[in-house]
């Protein structure tokens, strides 16, 4: 796998802001890096320092082997970015628009035309390419936006809240448009809809206060929650005492918690020590018992929940800067960088 | 340069697309006349010449331009088109001078829109036209130098009316620094040389030699080098507020 994006101890203060502390990845091509953060993480700032909007006060970004800094046109010609908000000049018409951007991306003529016709189809915004861009809904809009980013067909992809605003149908687009892209590039979304970063993202890390606090799998991460693997039990109310204590026997349970109840029911949330797979044995013991289970079922945990754990650790300033999981031997080269 | 062209294309179209264009031009036109008729007395005077023309361009392009300056970085930083301006591959330097041009070549437009007065002149009698030419080159050269002030202001603020007020103060300073008004204020503490120097950089000063059809070196010299001066400020000043 080609590392596309590199980041060194990237760094941002603004003033005595730190806006951006000491950041440190790589992503590759075949990837879609979900960037997850609370507002004002640093997120934006990160996305334009890779860009070469914004310089670092310290560190580098190293895009397809240029450093931005020093290479920042090289850098820019490889990389389609749709900034936070899609700006674009509102007076402008869609195509005029489009045709600004590929003759800058130096394409002319037939070519020119060809880039503006494929990239229309393949955002959907054929039909009001003749209108001005502030007569546009929201959507459209967007999608003007990610037409700009994607046109010179690039091998970096970077797009802050790309379906911000759209309604699900296209957010449901926008996304089969970025898993389909994925395959030839490396692509950076930041997003604060956690569903987003598992239905696109084969990668991604947690930013609160400038700092990466987390980096794996989506899987990986939800691993990490403390509901990961939790077997939910629906029993009788009067039956929670015996299944506490036939349950009593096996320690990769880490806690019983009795959530809700209906018709005379009682849910119990089993909790294993370590996101051990317990399922099979609480189901054993209920049946060598004979405890009548009306439902069970095993949960994953979900990401809201790893997230919120994660930033508000950081808030706390019991920080975890663990990279889940061993597969990926770009996390552990970066805990070495960290380390060194 | 193909970049600059690119980005000057796009932006003097965008003049056209809202009604500002027009309204400039047709402003400037009649501004321009009724200056040189009313004021300028152009019939009165019974001369076959344009001074009562040219002599109140700088005031009116002090009015005007800022006008036309305001918007170039401003409104680029209010709406966050600058993010992508800027993260195109292009270098500040040719994004700059690109969006000048542009600014610079509207003005153009504008200036010669006013031949009517030239074609007026030439029925009523004999003036000297190539004094005419080069009154409207340096009428253009200066508009260039009240442009390169104002495109460097426009970058300071995301604000277009404070772009528009202070290009316009820094614009009507240049003009009248050899006025009185001006050099009292400097001579009650400062060395005669700078004095000297504030007064040398009056537009009035170098204007009325070139619209007396005397070309000097050092006219050209000075609007051109404020010109350079102003536009590499502003591009400093695009690399350093960019992302403000």
């Amino acid at each position: 796998m080609v590392k596309m994006i590199v980041l060194k101890d990237l760094t941002k203060r603004f003033g005595p802001l730190l806006a951006v502390d000491n950041i440190s990845m790589r992503v590759g091509t075949g990837e879609v890096l979900g960037f997850l953060g609370p507002n004002g993480a640093g997120k934006s700032t990160t996305m334009r320092m890779i860009t070469g909007f914004v310089e670092p006060s310290a560190g580098t970004a190293t895009v397809s082997g240029f450093n931005v800094a020093t290479h920042p046109v090289e850098v820019k010609r490889r990389i389609g970015y749709l900034p936070e908000g899609a700006p674009t000049y509102g007076d402008m018409t869609a195509q005029s628009y489009l045709s600004f951007i590929a003759e800058i991306r130096g394409f002319d003529g037939a070519e020119k035309q060809r880039r503006i016709d494929a990239v229309a189809e393949k955002v959907e915004l054929a039909d009001v390419l003749r209108q001005p861009i502030d007569t546009l809904s929201k959507g459209y809009k967007r999608r003007v936006g990610l037409a700009q980013a994607i046109l010179h067909d690039p091998e970096i992809l970077i797009m802050d809240e790309p379906t911000d605003g759209l309604d699900p149908n296209q957010k449901h687009q926008v996304r089969g448009l970025i898993r389909e892209m994925a395959r030839e590039k490396a692509i950076i979304i930041s997003t604060h809809i956690l569903e987003e970063v598992e239905a696109v993202c084969s990668r991604a890390v947690i930013i609160a206060h400038g700092k990466l606090l987390a980096d794996g799998t989506p899987e990986e991460l939800i691993a990490r929650s403390e509901d990961h693997n939790a077997v939910v039990l629906m029993i009788d109310a009067g039956m929670e005492d015996a299944v506490r204590k036939a349950l009593g026997s096996l320690d990769t349970i880490k806690s019983i918690k009795k959530t809700k109840g209906r018709d005379g029911a009682v849910c119990l949330r089993i909790r294993p020590k370590k996101s051990a797979l317990i399922a099979s044995d609480v189901a054993d013991i209920m049946g060598k018992k004979k405890i009548p289970v009306r439902e069970m079922f095993i949960d994953r945990g979900t990401l809201d929940e790893v997230f919120r754990k994660i930033t508000q650790e950081a808030r706390t300033g019991a920080t975890d800067r663990l990279g889940v999981g061993p597969k990926s031997p770009d996390r552990e080269q970066n805990k070495e960088a960290k380390n060194a | 340069m193909r970049n600059i062209t690119v980005i000057a294309k796009r932006e003097f179209k965008g003049y056209f697309t809202s009604p500002l264009a027009y309204i400039f031009i047709v402003i400037f036109v009649a501004l321009t006349g009724a200056f040189a008729f009313y004021i300028g007395r152009f019939f009165t005077r019974e001369q076959a010449d344009l001074v009562s023309f040219f002599t109140y361009h700088p005031w009116i392009y002090l009015m005007l331009v800022p006008a036309i300056s305001m918007r170039l970085w401003a409104e680029e930083r209010k709406t966050g088109t600058i993010e992508i301006l800027m993260t195109l591959p292009v270098a500040t330097t040719e994004a700059v001078l690109g969006k000048y041009l542009a600014a610079w070549a509207f003005t153009g437009l504008a200036l010669i829109l006013t031949f009517p007065m030239w074609i007026s002149v030439n029925i009523l009698g004999q003036p000297d036209n190539g004094v005419i030419l080069t009154s409207y080159l340096g009428s253009f050269f200066m508009a260039g130098a009240f442009l390169a002030m104002g495109s460097c202001i426009s970058a300071l603020t995301k604000n277009q009316v404070i772009a528009f007020i202070v290009a316009a103060t820094v614009c009507f300073l240049f003009t009248v620094s050899s006025l009185a008004l001006v050099l009292d204020f400097f001579r009650a503490w400062a060395p005669e040389i700078l004095v000297h120097t504030i007064a040398s950089m009056s537009f009035l000063t170098h204007f009325s030699t070139i619209t007396k059809g005397v070309i000097e070196l050092r006219d050209i010299i000075f609007f051109a080098s404020l010109i350079a001066f102003w536009l590499f400020a502003n591009i400093i000043v695009v690399d350093l507020k960019k992302a403000g």
